[in-house]
């Protein structure tokens, strides 16, 4: 065994996730800014805008949800853990920063994924078709793993208040909502507009719903799983390795 | 191999130097004694040593691996107790083993024997499946013991480990550690407890404003800052002090109730005098003690100027 491995590492990695879901998954604030703020979110848009159909309404609905969901647990994480000392065992365990980071993704990942299951399958008991089964199952993958870096990278900054990130990560999460397509057409968006929505990835995870529930989409279903492969993989080693400089601070 | 070779390490928090510079070696197998008024840099130096913030300057090396370079492969030779119990409260002490036996990559068979091991010999067997939050502070310290050790570390780095506790916990885990360490598990010990230092550690160490002042085995230290020593001795009858006084190596000699007290720079020759003197006179040492300073006053010494 070389305890320095990428195997090994893994096996770490999934060792921090399940210590995550044990301990996070039930904690009032990851309900309430996890499921809770985008159901009702979601609830007065919809009780208020009746002309907008279901059949594009629902595959927002998903989109918020993933959003919300992947990025609730992994941005006060490290907060809670160094408010409590934890951090500091974790740190003097024989596991790199990065496969930290990777295990804080992976819980936020399957909790995203989890919730995000429950609309899909929302989508499909009121009556929309499931069409492209595969593009939905790997697009709502991609962007779980794409949300969970954001969260993670909302958690870069060293504070040992967990309200702090979580306020941060709600800055940011709404004008994604707004500008990605979800309670707005994207070819309703001023030009300006279309160039904010390009910038998020929420548009392109949102898009490919749409896609696999009514086959229609806004930009070419290739680019937008490139786009949002690209991101993911960008937000990714970033926030490894942001990590990894400001872990010390934590201490 | 040294189990720990730090050389140089240098640490500042913005415009305070926390560790100025400080280099130590710690052989396999011994327990050594890292001592040290607060803020004198001792948590500084063994969170570098454990890997927890890197040094500005310095290098470490634990069991062989820098630790700044190959922080893993040091990490998974050592255990590391901290003053405050940082387990996870909301899991059970199982379940904390459990985690800490997949962070070290144990198998999970090995990880339960091990921690059943553990948790019988430190009396947490039968509250296993408790949550960590109702424990006393002595069952987590014992916990956080249990967790550093199920991987069978080579080193273990120890904060504190029985600062507040009661006189069972401090008991169990002190008689815990000379079992360790009599197995071969060299331990690396920041206290206080200068009495604790005295009974446990082969070496000591001791901190000043960020810098290492005196580094030696607790007896040659107490005796290192005294140069003349005070030998205790009664006999079984009179003897004149005159005649005490012109031994070799005696420069002075007092009576003290039935006993006299000789101060002399050379206690070896001076004890040696001793027995010649009880032959020759036909008289017998009824007592014999050599009044060294205490660690307390060594490390005092030592550290003058910093215990205001």
């Amino acid at each position: 065994m070389n305890p320095a491995g990428l195997p090994e590492q893994v096996k770490r990695a999934w060792a921090i996730a399940k210590k995550d879901i044990r301990l996070y998954y039930a904690k009032n604030s990851v309900l309430i800014f996890g499921i809770l703020m985008p159901f009702f979110l979601f609830l007065a848009f919809f009780a208020g805008s009746s002309q907008l159909p279901l059949t594009f309404l629902l595959p927002g609905l998903v989109g918020v949800t993933l959003l919300f969901t992947a990025t609730a647990l992994s941005p006060a994480i490290y907060a809670w853990e160094g408010r409590h000392g934890t951090l500091e065992r974790l740190v003097s365990c024989p596991i790199t920063i990065e496969a930290m980071v990777f295990g804080d993704m992976i819980a936020s990942i399957l909790f995203g994924i989890g919730i995000t299951l429950i609309t899909v399958f929302i989508a499909l008991a009121l009556g929309l078709p499931l069409l492209h089964g595969i593009i939905m199952i790997v697009s709502i993958l991609l962007a779980a793993c794409c949300f969970s870096a954001i969260g993670m990278l909302l958690a870069v900054p060293p504070t040992s208040e967990p309200s702090t990130p979580m306020t941060l990560s709600l800055l940011i999460k709404f004008p994604l909502i707004f500008i990605s397509g979800i309670f707005v057409p994207l070819d309703q968006l001023p030009s300006w507009g279309l160039v904010l929505s390009a910038c998020s990835p929420l548009t392109y995870f949102t898009d490919l719903v749409r896609y696999s529930f009514t086959g229609e989409h806004f930009f070419p279903v290739l680019a937008d799983i490139l786009i949002l492969a690209v991101i993911t993989l960008v937000f990714t080693a970033g926030t490894m390795y942001l990590h990894k400089r400001t872990m010390p601070k934590r201490m | 191999m040294n189990a720990i070779e730090a050389h140089h390490l240098r640490k500042s928090f913005g415009p305070v130097t926390a560790v100025s510079d400080v280099s130590i070696t710690v052989r396999e197998g011994e327990i050594f004694g890292f001592l040290g008024p607060n803020g004198a840099g001792k948590t500084t130096t063994t969170r570098m040593l454990n890997g927890v913030i890197p040094p500005d300057g310095g290098t470490a090396l634990i069991l062989g691996h820098d630790i700044r370079s190959e922080p893993v492969l040091a990490k998974q030779g050592f255990g590391v107790v901290p003053e405050i119990s940082n387990a996870y409260t909301d899991l059970t002490a199982w379940q904390n083993l459990m985690l800490m036996g997949e962070l070290y990559g144990l198998d999970r068979g090995k990880a339960a024997q091990h921690s059943s091991d553990l948790l019988a010999t430190l009396g947490l067997l039968e509250r296993k499946d408790q949550k960590v939050q109702a424990y006393s502070k002595g069952m987590k310290q014992r916990l956080i013991l249990a967790m550093a050790l199920l991987h069978e570390p080579a080193l273990l780095f120890l904060d504190e480990p029985t600062s507040g506790l009661d006189v069972q916990s401090t008991h169990m885990i002190l008689s815990l550690l000379r079992d360790l360490n009599q197995q071969g598990t060299t331990i690396f010990l920041t206290t206080h407890n200068m009495e604790e230092a005295n009974q446990l550690c082969h070496r000591v160490g001791i901190i000043r404003a960020g810098k290492i002042v005196a580094t030696d085995a607790p007896e040659k230290l107490k005796t290192a800052i005294e140069k003349v020593h005070t030998i205790e001795v009664s006999f079984d009858r009179d003897v004149s002090g005159d005649d005490l006084a012109a031994l070799i190596g005696v420069t002075s000699a007092e009576r003290t109730g039935d006993k006299w007290q000789l101060t002399t720079p050379d206690k070896d020759a001076t004890i040696r005098a001793l027995v010649t003197f009880t032959q020759q006179r036909g008289t017998a040492i009824v007592t014999l003690n050599t009044l060294a300073p205490t660690l307390d006053e060594a490390f005092l010494r030592l550290t003058q100027g910093d215990m205001s």
